[in-house]
């Protein structure tokens, strides 16, 4: 069916990755905010983690289109 | 419980979210040509995306919510839910069915019990379909609706129309596809969202050896956090299989090994997998044979490994419990804040004598006797604020809301940003729950009962046009039943339970009509007839221990026993486990009886493809040995026999 899952899983996390890595970089001087998971800094361990899954169904993606169609 | 604020990333996330699935449903609409585009995604979805839409049309929010209640109240013996009430079923699925169902070109599950039987069995099935769909769709709306309500103080009615709004655009738009695609998205968001929540949780706990070893503690006494009234072996919560070898009597479910695993592990379970369209609807959306029979199978691997996310946080939550400088407790049922201010007056104006029973009149549930007294003891020394005797109280109610267990771990861990992923995944479970049932319920309307029965012979247009206006219908009556659900909680029991007595018998038609070529059209329809009979009866005729009183009264006739008590079970489990069986068991041999009675109407070549024994077998040369689903349903069955004992 027309469109490949894998452009808006990519696109999706990607986005909300970074969005995350982001916000996790600006509030990590915040020990407060943190005290709730135990002092991890999980936006940004986290965040980074849905961007890398995120990028990687991107290429999955790219690749994919390559192929010619049928494939 | 306190509404939550939530930080402007968190509305991002939810937003982002959202803006996705509806930008997937308007992708998709132009794709939209006819009826099977539509409803059936016209076969052309790859493996793996059908085998994770498979595994997320089942994963739903409730059932998330669910196992980490039964995480808490029972431990890892709630993984049989999957090891023994899943895994299996799927590979047989994959294994044996999937080729009539896709080979049979059927676009439903009832159009092949036409093809197979006849137009009776055919309604029978989708007309019990059409109506649990609804009611399943409004139970999760209305559950939702109540979340966001209480969660982020949102008005119910707009959180319930919004939430369904979304759903109708994206399905409206983009039909079985969209409704797909968005149940693989979610399935990432769930992981996504809830692994960070475990693993902070398992870290909290310190660790796996240290979380078990809490779990002992429960297990010795689980009086202690109103768990349950018996004591148990240490190893209640923490081993699968040992409690239950023991008897009802030694594990917290009341279950015995018999009843798991052939009521549990082949009657429903069966039941559920191999005949419930809504599951069986995303394998029969895959391009070809190979793909819908590796479907169940591909969504077996994640299946495997979700008691670890689902399950763990409840296990985690007892765990901490016990642990009192944790400062954790299962949250006890939600009371308003007048109720709390009821029993703080109670708290200022108790005397030592008479505080116990005067606090718990005012909450109107039990209380913890020792921490009362210490409660108005402490007020009564120095005078404490309103927030912390309602913190006193709040500690004092000795009953669990179980289903709250996940949200508290959600609310105890995740700050703002973690937070708002956490919720959206919750969010995209109740909305694709509500997205798969709608989606199953058209396509069993449009083509098994309206064109079947109504209309048949009309254009594909006309039935396409049918689909889209029977989905906005969906949607609307999906509403009444969360309105429903959300004013009468004892009707929506009745259906459940009316739900129970339809589906236990129903994999004893399939298992006959698919496997015997003998089995008539007349013997299956009344065979499931004498099934759903003989459920309801079974029901009626028995009960739990708790539920009959001194003199021998049943105390609740909605947990059975209302003609009579005939037999008492340890648990309401162990009751709806036989009752399958029992029902599966007449269902099967009316049909049997009954078909051997009337004389065939379908000859053999009718019945080619439908039959096991009259299909060709699937040559099997041309595929590469690792994708045959014979050997992957054997590799997996052999990975969860392993995991059984690594937890035995």
């Amino acid at each position: 069916m027309g469109l490949d899952i894998r452009w808006p899983i990519g696109l999706m996390f990607t986005l909300i990755g970074a969005l995350l890595a982001i916000y996790g970089l600006s509030t990590g001087a915040n020990a407060d905010l943190y005290k709730v998971s135990l002092g991890t800094n999980i936006n940004l361990i986290w965040g980074a983690v849905l961007l890398v899954f995120g990028l990687l169904m991107l290429a999955g993606a790219i690749m994919g289109g390559k192929k010619p169609p049928g494939k | 419980m306190q509404p939550i604020h939530l930080a402007l990333i968190d509305y991002t996330i939810l937003v982002a979210y959202v803006v996705f699935v509806v930008g997937i449903g308007l992708t998709l609409s132009r794709y939209m040509k006819s009826s099977s585009d539509f409803l059936t995604s016209a076969r052309s979805i790859p493996t793996w995306v059908t085998g994770l839409a498979f595994i997320s049309a089942n994963l739903g929010a409730l059932e998330l919510v669910g196992m980490a209640a039964s995480g808490a109240k029972y431990g890892i013996s709630t993984a049989h839910f999957y090891w023994v009430g899943a895994i299996p079923a799927m590979i047989f699925l994959a294994v044996f069915m999937m080729p009539f169902y896709y080979g049979s070109k059927a676009r439903s599950v009832p159009e092949y019990l036409n093809m197979r039987f006849d137009q009776r069995v055919r309604g029978l099935n989708s007309i019990a379909f059409a109506v649990m769909t609804i009611f399943a769709s409004g139970i999760s709306m209305n559950a939702l609706a109540k979340l966001l309500n209480q969660l982020l103080g949102w008005d119910y009615n707009l959180a319930l129309w919004v939430c369904s709004g979304v759903v109708l655009i994206y399905v409206l738009k983009g039909g079985l596809t969209s409704a797909i695609y968005t149940e693989v998205l979610q399935f990432f968001m769930i992981v996504m969202g809830f692994a960070p929540v475990v693993y902070l949780g398992l870290k909290d706990a310190g660790g796996w050896t240290a979380m078990n070893h809490s779990l002992q503690a429960v297990a010795l006494n689980p009086a202690a956090q109103s768990l349950n009234d018996k004591t148990f072996a240490a190893n209640a919560w923490s081993s699968a299989w040992q409690p239950l070898l023991g008897g009802p009597a030694n594990n917290p479910m009341g279950v015995d090994v018999f009843a798991m695993v052939f009521g549990l592990g082949f009657v429903l379970s069966f039941g559920y997998w191999c005949t419930n369209f809504l599951v069986v609807q995303r394998a029969m959306a895959a391009k070809n044979m190979t793909a819908a029979r590796n479907t169940p199978l591909v969504a077996a691997v994640p299946k495997m490994f979700f008691p670890f996310l689902v399950i763990v946080p409840g296990m985690i939550a007892v765990a901490l419990a016990t642990v009192p400088d944790k400062g954790y407790r299962i949250p006890p049922p939600i009371l308003s804040t007048a109720v709390y201010a009821k029993g703080i007056d109670a708290v200022r104006n108790a005397t030592l004598d008479n505080a116990v029973k005067s606090v718990g009149d005012a909450l109107g549930k039990k209380v913890y006797p020792d921490k009362i007294t210490a409660l108005v003891a402490k007020n009564a020394a120095g005078k404490l604020s309103d927030q912390e005797i309602k913190q006193g109280l709040y500690d004092s109610i000795a009953e669990n809301d179980y289903d709250s267990v996940i949200l508290s771990l959600v609310k105890r861990y995740c700050p703002p940003g973690l937070l708002g992923l956490a919720l959206t995944a919750l969010l995209a479970s109740f909305m694709s729950g509500m997205a798969g049932n709608v989606t199953a319920f058209n396509t069993v309307f449009t083509y098994d009962l309206y064109q079947a029965f109504f209309a048949p012979n009309k254009t594909d247009a006309h039935y396409m046009w049918m689909g889209k206006f029977i989905t906005v219908v969906g949607i609307l009556l999906s509403i009444c039943a969360a309105y429903f659900a959300s004013m009468f909680n004892n009707a929506m029991d009745v259906i459940q339970l009316v739900f129970a007595f339809v589906n236990a018998p129903l994999f004893g038609t399939f298992l006959l009509g698919m496997f015997w070529k003998r089995t008539t059209g007349t013997g299956a329809f009344y065979g499931l007839f004498a099934g759903i009979g003989a459920s309801a009866l079974f029901q009626a005729l028995t009960t739990t221990f708790t539920n009959v009183d001194a003199s021998g009264h049943v105390i609740n006739i909605m947990k059975g026993g209302y003609l009579g008590v005939w037999n008492k079970f340890p648990s309401e489990m162990a009751q709806n486990f036989w009752m399958a069986i029992f029902a599966f068991v007449v269902c099967f041999v009316v049909t049997a009886v009954i078909s051997l009675a009337t004389s065939r109407t379908k000859s053999d070549p009718e019945l080619k493809g439908l039959v096991y024994s009259l299909t060709p077998k699937i040559p099997s040369g041309d595929l590469a040995w690792h994708q045959r689903p014979g050997v992957i349903g054997t590799v997996l069955l052999i990975c969860c026999v392993i995991l059984n004992i690594l937890f035995w």
